[in-house]
């Protein structure tokens, strides 16, 4: 039979990444260059793998849920895959109303020129 | 000293409240008719930038809405532009009765105060709330106390009055989303002198606030990180980029 137990060597690397990413993302929002609304989701996708990567028993028994038979760290990718599909639409929905807001500004800007501009050449 | 001495305003931030802000800006006024109004229209979809405006006040309309954070801050930026000495802030709801004001304002007229913060929960305030805010209030007054190592009651009261020096660092920066708990923990690290006060709230008369359940626990959560994060954080105000 073949081992179905999350390799130590595995499990360690794995953490090691996750908690790279923690401490970047908190880098980041502690020098200001990542807002805090937009950190969150991160902050959880790098906790969670953290928590899976370092805790093999957890990650066994997960697997075991979701019939993950040979290789139990394969459980880690879907995780890191759905969090990162999840940061990807996150930023889509934030990039759709920036660039709404943008258009407004836009014509805000140029509809205070333009007034000005009337008035100056009225005087 | 008295109030009247300096150029004073009052800041009001208001999201569709064209029921409430009427009044609002009436009542300010009847307290101290030497006192300016500025109503920051967040990005309202009714009438309260017009109604403001026909009851007197300055009003500036933010193109979108930008939340708490950014339509206060707007406001301080207005009052530093134009040089105002006294800024007092209250809510465009009507929660905050300006017959509180000369409570809230007396430590900063005083001089024993650069910032002063109306507190529901202070001694002598009287108020009650549900069970679960009252446990996120609590958790996020003790947190900010020893953050501060200064008591304090009541993180999310937008009652306030400032003096210039506290305007200048607000104008300069200010939290976004939520702004008041992290607020009160810049001001503190950059030493200005905060101090509360009891007020007591009055009901809201129409509409409906802007918290809901699942807001407030993201409030909660990115209010956490904020002042987590903010404990590694020398105490900087970012290059101003206007």
């Amino acid at each position: 039979m073949i081992a179905s137990g999350t390799p130590l060597k595995v499990s360690l690397a794995a953490t090691a990444a996750s908690l790279v990413l923690v401490l970047v993302v908190f880098e980041l929002i502690r020098s200001r260059r990542l807002r805090e609304r937009y950190a969150l989701l991160w902050l959880v996708t790098g906790i969670v793998l953290v928590v899976l990567s370092a805790w093999r028993g957890g990650l066994n028994t997960i697997a075991g849920w979701l019939g993950v038979r040979g290789y139990p760290p394969a459980v880690l990718f879907a995780v890191g895959l759905l969090f990162v599909i999840l940061v990807l639409l996150h930023y889509s929905t934030v990039i759709s109303q920036l660039s709404d807001q943008n258009v407004i500004l836009a014509q805000r800007l140029a509809l205070l020129e333009t007034k000005l501009e009337e008035r100056t050449n009225r005087r | 000293m008295s109030a009247e001495t300096f150029r004073r305003i009052a800041i009001v931030p208001a999201y569709n409240e064209e029921h409430n802000i009427g009044r609002v800006v009436d009542e300010l006024h009847a307290f101290d008719p030497g006192l300016d109004v500025v109503v920051i229209s967040d990005g309202s979809a009714d009438r309260t930038a017009q109604v403001a405006a026909a009851h007197g006040a300055h009003v500036v309309r933010l193109p979108f809405n930008l939340g708490i954070g950014g339509a206060v801050q707007t406001g301080f930026r207005y009052a530093h532009e134009n040089g105002y000495e006294l800024v007092v802030r209250c809510d465009g709801d009507g929660q905050h009765d300006p017959s509180q004001l000369p409570n809230v304002l007396a430590p900063v007229l005083a001089g024993e105060a650069d910032i002063a913060v109306g507190s529901r929960f202070v001694e002598g305030a009287g108020y009650r709330s549900s069970a679960t805010r009252r446990v996120g209030i609590r958790l996020l007054a003790w947190i900010v106390s020893a953050i501060a190592r200064q008591r304090v009651t009541d993180t999310t009261s937008g009652f306030q009055a400032l003096n210039r020096k506290a305007l200048e660092l607000f104008a300069a920066d200010y939290p976004h989303d939520y702004p008041e708990v992290e607020g009160m923990v810049m001001t503190i690290k950059h030493r200005l002198r905060l101090v509360e006060v009891p007020v007591s709230m009055r009901e809201r008369e129409h509409g409906r606030s802007s918290i809901t359940a699942l807001r407030s626990i993201y409030y909660m959560t990115k209010v956490l990180v904020a002042l987590f994060v903010g404990l590694f954080r020398r105490r900087v105000v970012p290059a101003e980029d206007v």
